[in-house]
């Protein structure tokens, strides 16, 4: 599993006193998490190929403007102090900006993923003055051709049409976050260049074949080889931020920087458009359903009893990689990069560094890809524009 | 009034930054700086007491004095504090010195 969309929040400072244990008391889950994904809505303008949560059109039984009202009140009671939220494209919401705004003021932080396509100059402007919202631009290559290749004709003009705007208003920090493929982790040194450039934060992801990436794992996955380069660069450049979602790359080596460990249930959730609660954005898979935040009791009583979130919390088992060296470093991998390409839970990693992932796949047919809210039929290269 | 020094210094106050948040956990405390956006593990309860108490105090060393904390551990704390100070969650308080 991965924390949100991350295993570690990219901003966690790990301050130096007890250092041993608190791995432990992770996975054995806190009362609340420390932070947790919130898919507003599964409208998109775009269909990207690798949609973690296949989404296009809007599901009419999306939370009301008033349960996402609620929803963030129990979140401040619980102190779950910001949320990551997503989609979809969040800002085609209309009450986007409201929610934005009751969120800050009942003391919760925002950062929210956009492809760009909602900031203009005055929203921008906005933004910057806020330190209560943070602003995530995806893009998916360093130039217009890798990135429309996969997130659609015209996507590339629009996110750096945002960046510029967000720039010019002297918005510090925002954060440029890439799911790294097979064609884009050659562009790394050009992403930290852009990201130089606008005054922004690298954000490096791992791409999963969850949603629409069960169809598009096989093209855009990275190559064993790619896996060594991608995890030295990590090594070379500790600012950039992962959301730690390439700890199993540490078996390689040297551990990367972070928690080493999935968060699902334990320290991270998703609450998806319809107030389903996921072990982790990864996951938007019925096996992994934990609740609804619309049930009695709450968003609070899915994340502290629900039976699934529960079982997360207890030991797991090492499984088939308890004999190997390195299941200390990689913790066996993604929870849901192994669901679903079939792979037992308590089996290796699909891309796993020692090879055993390739192994264990060969011999299993793949989990289904779950609920699709795609407008129209979606392939690699063919994507409406925005 | 408060600075942000570039090293730690014991033998002057310190507090919470005001828009430092602290939830407790069974290992301490998650922290959240609303201000910087960054998120912290106070990875002890002596930890958190110790960082509540900071405001009352003329110097965090003073601040020790008080603290039910094994002298032999205080190293370990104090390099705690100033990792606290060095992403902005303390700050020098100079109203009282």
């Amino acid at each position: 599993m991965t924390l949100i969309d991350e295993p570690r929040p990219d901003n966690l400072v790990l301050s130096p006193v007890k250092t041993s244990g608190l791995g432990d008391q992770m996975k054995a889950g806190l009362d609340a998490p420390i932070c947790l994904t919130w898919e507003l809505t599964y409208a998109c303008n775009l269909q990207c190929v690798h949609c973690l949560s296949s989404s296009g059109r809007r599901d009419p039984r999306e939370l009301t403007t008033g349960e996402c009202e609620a929803v963030i009140d129990e979140l401040q009671r619980m102190q779950v102090f910001y949320v990551n939220i997503g989609g979809g494209e969040p800002t085609i919401r209309k009450d986007f900006w409201h929610l934005v705004g009751y969120a800050v003021d009942h003391g919760v932080g925002v950062k929210f993923s956009t492809n760009g396509s909602g900031i203009d100059a005055g929203v921008a402007e906005r933004l910057a003055q806020s330190d209560y919202v943070d602003v995530q631009i995806s893009i998916d290559g360093a130039d217009a051709q890798t990135n429309d290749h996969v997130r659609g004709e015209g996507s590339f003009a629009t996110a750096v049409r945002a960046m510029e705007h967000l720039h010019a208003a002297g918005f510090e920090g925002f954060k440029i976050s890439v799911v790294m493929t097979r064609h884009n982790i050659p562009q790394v040194d050009e992403f930290k260049a852009m990201a130089d450039h606008y005054g922004a934060q690298l954000r490096l992801t791992r791409f999963r074949p969850s949603g629409r990436g069960t169809e598009s794992w096989d093209e855009l996955h990275p190559t064993d080889q790619q896996q060594r380069d991608l995890y030295h660069w990590l090594i070379d450049h500790p600012d950039v931020l992962t959301g730690d979602s390439f700890f199993h790359l540490s078996a390689l080596g040297e551990a990367l920087p972070g928690l080493n460990l999935c968060g699902a249930g334990r320290v991270v959730c998703l609450i998806d458009p319809l107030g389903d609660v996921y072990a982790c954005p990864f996951v938007l898979h019925d096996e992994f359903l934990a609740g609804n935040v619309r049930d009695e009791g709450g968003f609070e009583k899915v994340w502290q009893q629900s039976d699934l979130f529960i079982g997360l919390r207890e030991p797991q088992s090492a499984g088939a990689c308890a004999s190997c060296g390195h299941f200390d470093a990689c913790q066996g991998g993604c929870m849901a990069a192994k669901f679903f390409t079939g792979i037992p839970l308590d089996g290796p990693d699909p891309e796993c560094v020692l090879g055993h992932g390739e192994t264990a796949m060969d011999s299993v047919a793949r989990a289904s890809a779950g609920k699709d809210h795609s407008r129209t039929a979606v392939a690699i290269g063919r994507k409406p524009g925005i | 009034m408060s600075t942000e020094p570039l090293t730690f210094d014991s033998a002057v106050a310190y507090r919470l930054h005001e828009r430092v948040a602290l939830r407790p956990e069974p290992f301490g405390a998650l922290a959240y700086h609303y201000g910087n956006r960054r998120l912290n593990f106070l990875r002890a309860p002596e930890l958190v007491s110790l960082v509540e108490s900071l405001e009352a105090y003329d110097s965090v060393r003073a601040a020790f004095d008080d603290a039910n904390i094994d002298p032999h551990r205080w190293p370990s704390f104090e390099k705690a504090l100033a990792s606290l100070a060095a992403s902005g969650f303390l700050v020098a308080d100079d109203t009282e010195s």
